[in-house]
């Protein structure tokens, strides 16, 4: 009798140990790998592979993981840093995402892009799947799920994905089974590159709104930021990345700037320099001379300063930098390319560094870290622009021919939001995948 | 909250937890409880409804059991002491209150049924009267809530009040065990109907923690989620489309709505019936079986003894035999008799009874003409049978192929197809263009949809159905192996590495291949809109 109770044991625990293998291996067979195609939905778990601790992390949408490269920040300033970025990030995931970092490292600096602030409530499935899907399960991501859902998702697909990609069964790839337990890079610490030119050829008509009122919902999440980052000794930098759409109206502007000066956080607004160069064609963004953290300790906001527009010769003066959109993007103006965003982030990192005291990393582990991450950047850097060269766009990184890229792009109307622009093809692509 | 989705997983788990943690007594309040708080989440003002119901049961039902006890003490004090005029007229008042009790507690449920889901549809019809003379008056339409479940509730509590009428067995005197009765959560989505002599005997008892049950409610559960989320909802949104373009999809896609919307009701209806038992199996509650294979009949009476039994049977004890046995039908079968002849005399009542039963059980289904004409060609069919029946068995008596196997399989198939062409009226839900379809199969011939792969262009994927095909075929086997016997027992008996694999293979196939999460939208059970 006693035997027999034993045996039924040892049976019942195999069988749960083979019931729970096979959940595993299925959930990682269905869930999108994101290798070869979006690569935007492998960026949020990249961030657990890294083993040395950052000065800053970013946080936000495609304009901070498309228009600044660390390896730059690296190279130029010996600042450590790691984008979690991701498309569409909307503002509590973001601050579910700061939350969570804080549990792995404590950065010096969070720089937050606040285009998300437009949001107040939960967006698309589709997108919430390429923010939330890859963080590992915790309270946060449970937390950044339950606030994202739209209607008709369920919590408990976030926990076991496989009960929302399960019917990816008529459409498993080899790559599924050749990513099942570990993933390629995909970013350069969050960074997706972008090497090739699609210059901007016009000037989106910024359509007006009823109300620029930013949401009681987002304005809750930036003061959590905000408590977040102060409880924790940590700085947090508003920002608002040079993209030229979707719109970045003046009132949401000043209603950053305003918030930022009662916060006593530093925002800038990288847009503040656009102007029409010479040819009154090209649009050029001559970077301001950026906010200095004054000795107080209070920062100052960008749009106290004078913009270009206005003052745009006495910017030039300073020499700034400055981003060229018929080089410095690559998908007219929505997001920098490679160039643009190595430009960006020499003039961004020139302000952390002179404003923020960053100690010297010495440790060796971490250079050499460092070292293999400038080499694969530089790698890819060449491969990309050899590929240009060899067939006039980038085959192997996810883009399109140019003719098909630019029909895709022309088909677009330039004032949609951010997301039907720029990640229209990556929506439908996403709910092929996830249907 | 829908048995498939994760709210109700999580309900069920708590639940379970809970059920075999408290001690044993308190194990029917708890499902008393939790029968509530999953009501509520059809909406509150439900509850207010099954709330009145369980009252009016419970008063009424109390009043006749006391009314019958008080009879029997007063006969047996007075026995011999009565004339047997005086028993006759004491018993004729006490029949006389218990009816009038009766009524009350029918009466109003059967009112409450009639307001909320047929008002509409009889000012429907006055409106389409009064569109033939008066042009430009119409009465407006009633914003009324049909609360999940009503249908069944009211029919099981009814069922209850007769019974304790009949005095059948005592009224329950606890009213909190009588709205656990009433309301006892799997079968509220949709039944089986109860009977309150035989659910009450596990429902309010003790149960200790069964391995052995347990288990082989999980199965049961798992297979009935197997035949709703892979068969069902799979093929349900090809159903969809056909009934959605009746004009675009004629002759043989008629054909195959029929077949599909005869697995689709199957695998959704007995999916369904199976979670609700395996649930309750699982609490040490046994309801009670609502379908035998019913594919398998071999006529259409037999066939409507094997599917929704329980209803079947409700009709039968509560509709056909009160009806058959009533004054006035009495009197009808006198006067057929005199004045058509004994042999055609007799059928006139049985007929009539079976037209009736038919009728109701047309407009029970739904509230629309669809409904009671699907009903009555339902009589019509099993009259028509009856008639032919010693037409055909003189056949197989001259040709001697009524025993075979292949004439088995012909009777099926006509059954089948029988009742497919029935079920166009439930599922195109208008008359008109029922029979419009129907009359498309023989004018029609588009057979070329079969494999031109226009068949694919109903939403429903060339691998979406294979895995349905698969489904059906394990569907099939699992009937033919449940034919000599209970399949989880059978299983039970094999040895345990088998018994996991087919445990696993079963839940892994509805986790993968189910239908359901994002995308799908078809997770309601069709029989709960009745």
């Amino acid at each position: 009798m006693k035997k027999q109770t034993t045996k039924r044991i040892l049976a019942a625990v195999m069988a749960a140990c083979i019931w729970a293998g096979s959940f595993i291996f299925l959930q990682g067979l269905f869930m999108p790998k994101y290798m070869s195609e979006i690569p935007e939905g492998a960026l949020i778990a990249e961030y657990y592979k890294e083993t040395t601790p950052h000065d800053v992390v970013f946080v936000g949408d495609c304009e901070v993981y498309e228009n600044f490269s660390p390896v730059t920040l690296w190279e130029k300033y010996g600042i450590t840093s790691f984008i979690r970025g991701s498309a569409q990030q909307l503002m509590w995931q973001s601050y579910y995402l700061m939350e969570e970092t804080l549990k792995y490292e404590k950065p010096k600096v969070f720089v937050f892009n606040v285009l998300a602030m437009q949001y107040d409530t939960p967006q698309s499935e589709a997108y919430n799947r390429l923010n939330i899907d890859g963080m590992r399960l915790s309270a946060q991501k449970i937390k950044s799920a339950k606030a994202s859902m739209t209607e008709g998702e369920d919590l408990l697909s976030y926990v076991f994905p496989i009960l929302r990609y399960h019917s990816r069964w008529n459409d498993i790839k080899a790559e599924d089974f050749k990513y099942i337990i570990a993933r390629d890079k995909v970013s350069h610490n969050g960074f997706l590159m972008r090497a090739d030119v699609k210059a901007v050829d016009s000037i989106p008509y910024v359509v007006p709104l009823a109300d620029y009122q930013f949401g009681e919902n987002s304005y809750k999440y930036l003061d959590m930021m905000t408590k977040l980052c102060k409880d924790n000794g940590v700085e947090l930098i508003l920002i608002k990345a040079p993209s030229l759409y979707p719109a970045w109206y003046d009132e949401w502007d000043e209603q950053m700037a305003q918030y930022a000066k009662e916060n006593d956080l530093t925002y800038i607004n990288f847009l503040s320099g656009l102007t029409t160069a010479e040819d009154g064609k090209t649009q050029v963004i001559n970077f301001p001379s950026l906010p200095a953290v004054g000795e107080d300790g209070a920062a100052v906001s960008s749009s106290d300063m004078p913009s270009s527009d206005t003052g745009g010769e006495e910017q030039k003066a300073q020499d700034n930098g400055s981003l060229d959109f018929s080089v410095d993007t690559y998908d007219m103006g929505l997001h920098l390319n490679l160039s643009g965003a190595e430009k960006l982030t020499e003039y961004f990192g020139k302000f952390l560094s002179e404003n923020y005291e960053f100690k010297p990393h010495t440790d060796e582990d971490l250079l050499l870290i460092w070292e293999e991450k400038v080499n694969t950047y530089n790698q890819m850097k060449a491969d990309q622009y050899r590929e240009l060269e060899e067939y006039g766009y980038l085959k192997s990184f996810g883009a399109k021919p140019p003719k098909e890229a630019e029909k895709e792009l022309s088909s677009g109307d330039l004032n949609k939001s951010e997301n039907d622009l720029s990640s229209g093809d990556l929506k439908k692509e996403n709910t092929e995948i996830s249907d | 909250m829908l048995f498939t989705s994760s709210t109700f997983i999580f309900f069920l788990l708590l639940l379970f937890s809970l059920y075999y943690i408290i001690p044993r007594r308190f194990q029917w309040q708890l499902l008393l409880a939790a029968s509530y708080v999953f009501y509520a989440f059809a909406g509150w003002e439900c509850l207010v409804f099954i709330a009145l119901t369980t009252v009016s049961a419970y008063f009424s039902s109390i009043r006749l059991t006391k009314l019958h006890e008080s009879q029997s003490a007063y006969l047996k004090a007075h026995k011999g002491e009565l004339s047997k005029e005086e028993k006759k007229a004491y018993k004729s008042s006490m029949d006389k209150k218990r009816m009038a009790w009766l009524l009350v507690g029918i009466l109003y449920n059967l009112l409450v049924l009639a307001v909320l889901k047929y008002t509409n549809f009889a000012i429907g019809n006055i409106n389409s009267l009064l569109d033939l003379f008066t042009a430009d008056t119409s009465i407006p339409m009633l914003n009324l809530i049909l609360p999940m479940g009503i249908s069944f509730y009211i029919f099981q509590t009814t069922g209850y009040i007769i019974d304790v009428w009949r005095n059948k067995y005592q009224a329950e005197q606890n009213f909190f065990k009588l709205a656990l009765f009433v309301s006892f959560f799997p079968q509220l989505v949709q039944g089986p109907i109860s009977r309150f002599d035989q659910l009450s005997q596990t429902l309010f008892s003790e149960h200790r923690f069964n391995l052995r049950q347990i288990t082989f409610g999980l199965q049961r559960i798992l297979w009935g989620f197997f035949k709703k989320l892979i068969i069902a909802d799979r093929l349900l949104p090809a159903v969809s489309a056909l009934v959605a373009n009746p004009d675009e999809y004629t002759g043989t896609y008629v054909v195959l709505e029929m077949i599909f919307w005869g697995v689709t009701l199957y695998a959704d209806f007995t999916g369904g019936i199976d979670i609700t038992i395996g649930i309750a199996e699982t609490l040490g509650i046994t309801l009670a079986e609502n379908f035998e294979r019913p594919f398998f009949s071999k006529n259409i009476e037999e066939y409507w003894r094997r599917w929704h039994i329980t209803m079947g049977s409700w009709f039968r004890d509560y509709v056909f035999y009160p009806v058959s046995v009533c004054k006035s039908m009495l009197k009808l079968s006198k006067w057929s008799r005199e004045k058509l002849g004994a042999n055609i005399g007799k059928r006139v009542p049985v007929y009539l009874s079976t037209l009736i039963v038919w009728f109701v059980t047309g407009l029970w289904h739904g509230a629309s003409w669809n409904f009671i004409i699907w009903g009555l060609l339902n009589g019509v069919i099993i009259i028509i049978s009856q008639e032919l029946r010693p037409l055909y068995e003189k056949f197989h008596e001259k040709t001697s192929i009524g025993g075979t196997k292949g004439y088995a399989v012909f009777q099926m198939a006509r059954t089948f197809f029988l009742m497919s062409t029935l079920r166009m009226l439930d599922c195109y839900r208008d008359v008109g263009t029922c029979f419009k379809q129907f009359g498309t199969i023989f004018y029609k011939f588009n057979p070329q949809i079969l494999w031109n792969g226009d068949v694919l262009k109903l939403g429903v994927s060339a691998a979406d159905f294979a895995v349905v095909g698969a489904g059906v075929l394990v569907m099939l086997a699992v009937s033919l192996i449940g034919r000599s016997g209970s399949v989880r027992k059978k299983l039970s008996k094999q040895h345990i590495s088998l018994r996991y694999a087919v445990v696993f293979l079963l839940a892994f196939s509805i986790l993968i291949f189910g239908a359901y999460g994002a995308g799908y939208d078809s997770s309601q059970f069709i029989y709960n809109q009745f």
